[in-house]
């Protein structure tokens, strides 16, 4: 699409006037941009953020300990949440196609429930809320839970329109073939649905690792926790600039890679239908 | 379920300074987000190259962020380049921030999903620009859009609770003003549950019922 002369829905191929005007467009929003980013590196610069004091901790190797703690932390949360996830929006989603309205019903309520309550309150109830009974959940585990319940709920969801997407033939064949409506499930339907859902589903990964930050409230020490322990340390002249530019590289490198695998597997997936 | 009413009765204070705020919050950050998410989409469909690498890196950057870290970035880092702002304004940038790169999105795939050929169309008949614009695309963009906006910012709604970790006194904080009053957390925070299901209940049907109603048009 890039780069070639397109037909689009808003304007037609450009002719040699239009060329030459959104060139000159094209210059000055450059500009506009450059200008912006030197700005900002400017009061940077001017506020000391590139002094070698405020960088100076990043050689450490316990400094550098600490990072890939952080990390781990995160990516233990994100994978544990990841995996939870998908079981349980599994679940919910075999249980919305039981056929039994008893059932149905109160997973619909759940799924609707769970994805209607802010993820950080839902946090709350299982960081917080044992308190008051004498309970203490670790942070870890509250975090994981509040992940597992609102991604799950998302991922039946998406199961759900995957499932409803496939041609209805599937569904009447296992049947006329005597397969009871868990086996149409579990062999038929969820591995055809997971299949032509997979883009969104790591889409839906994406979002959970991003909200794994969300740790950092109550007190998980993931990477932004780390990042805030690094920025105030009077020692390296409170050096946050440098550590959240640090962090923010960091998530921004993890979250583009999986962005890019779902893009890459939904381009691969629209080229083996057209064929 | 006595003590469970008086959690609210004898916090009302709590809960309406909570609430009210979580609502300004979304108006405000809503209607800003609306439009720096519309200047960026409108950057992105545009016929100019360098406009439409803007917005896309725009979008992939935010996009990849989470808002958790926008928040942390504007509240301790922004003061040390001499950016300061107190812990409202800051909420109020970085739920902008964040959602307009929503919105952006939301907009673009809206724009791409009226066929090329409508837009041909309508310029073989000589319609000008403006014409086309106004009287082909956007009507039609328009009912694909507006439900899964309805969802962006039904996103944000939920999202003003992240404030919440940086001393903005919103919805997701009665719990800690609760905890200070040793009041029970478990019915408070049931409480502000409640109190989502009310404001983000009538948009999800509002969504629903626009996608169910539009879905015939094409």
């Amino acid at each position: 699409m890039e780069g070639r002369p397109v037909s689009s829905v808003l304007y037609d191929v450009p002719g040699p006037r239009a060329r030459r005007r959104n060139l000159i467009l094209s210059v000055l929003a450059v500009a506009a941009v450059v200008a912006a980013i030197a700005w900002v590196v400017y009061r940077f610069w001017q506020t000391g953020q590139f002094e070698s004091l405020k960088w100076q901790q990043f050689q450490y190797t316990a400094i550098q300990e600490q990072l890939a703690d952080g990390l781990l932390n995160t990516v233990k949360a994100a994978a544990t949440g990841a995996v939870l996830a998908l079981l349980f929006g599994g679940f919910l989603a075999g249980l919305r196609m039981t056929g039994i309205r008893a059932i149905e019903a109160p997973a619909t309520f759940v799924v609707e429930l769970f994805r209607a309550i802010p993820l950080l309150i839902l946090i709350f109830f299982f960081y917080y809320g044992p308190l008051t009974y004498g309970l203490h959940i670790p942070n870890f585990w509250a975090l994981v839970i509040g992940l597992t319940l609102y991604n799950g709920a998302v991922i039946s969801e998406i199961l759900r329109s995957g499932i409803a997407s496939l041609p209805r033939g599937q569904s009447e064949a296992g049947l006329a073939i005597g397969l009871d409506r868990g086996q149409l499930f579990w062999h038929i339907l969820l591995p055809q649905a997971v299949r032509a859902m997979l883009p969104s589903i790591i889409s839906q990964l994406v979002v959970l690792l991003k909200d794994t930050a969300l740790g950092f409230i109550i007190t998980y020490p993931e990477l932004l926790y780390v990042a805030k322990q690094m920025g105030s340390r009077l020692s390296f002249d409170l050096p946050y600039v440098p550590s959240y530019l640090v962090v923010a590289a960091v998530y921004i490198g993890m979250c583009s890679l999986l962005s890019w695998f779902a893009n890459w597997l939904s381009k691969r997936g629209a080229r083996r239908r057209a064929r | 379920m006595n003590a469970f009413l008086h959690t609210l009765t004898d916090n009302w204070d709590i809960f309406s300074r909570g609430f009210v705020n979580t609502i300004k919050l979304f108006v405000v950050s809503g209607i800003l987000a609306l439009i720096l998410g519309t200047l960026l989409g409108a950057a992105r469909v545009s016929p100019v190259p360098a406009l439409r690498g803007i917005g896309t890196g725009y979008v992939s950057i935010i996009r990849n962020t989470p808002l958790t870290l926008v928040f942390a970035f504007l509240v301790f880092a922004a003061p040390k380049v001499g950016l300061e702002a107190d812990f409202q304004t800051s909420a109020y940038i970085a739920l902008t921030v964040y959602t307009a790169a929503f919105v952006c999105e939301t907009l673009r795939s809206g724009i791409n999903t009226v066929p090329v050929g409508q837009a041909e169309a309508a310029r073989a008949i000589g319609m000008t620009f403006t014409q086309v614009l106004t009287m082909i695309v956007l009507p039609q963009a328009f009912r694909t859009v507006v439900p899964p906006m309805i969802s962006v910012l039904n996103a944000m709604l939920k999202n003003t609770t992240v404030a919440a970790g940086f001393s903005v006194v919103e919805a997701g904080a009665i719990q800690q003003y609760l905890s200070e009053r040793s009041e029970n957390q478990m019915y408070g925070l049931v409480w502000v549950t409640i109190g989502f299901l009310i404001l983000v209940g009538p948009m999800i049907v509002a969504q629903r019922w626009l996608e169910r109603k539009w879905k015939v048009a094409r």
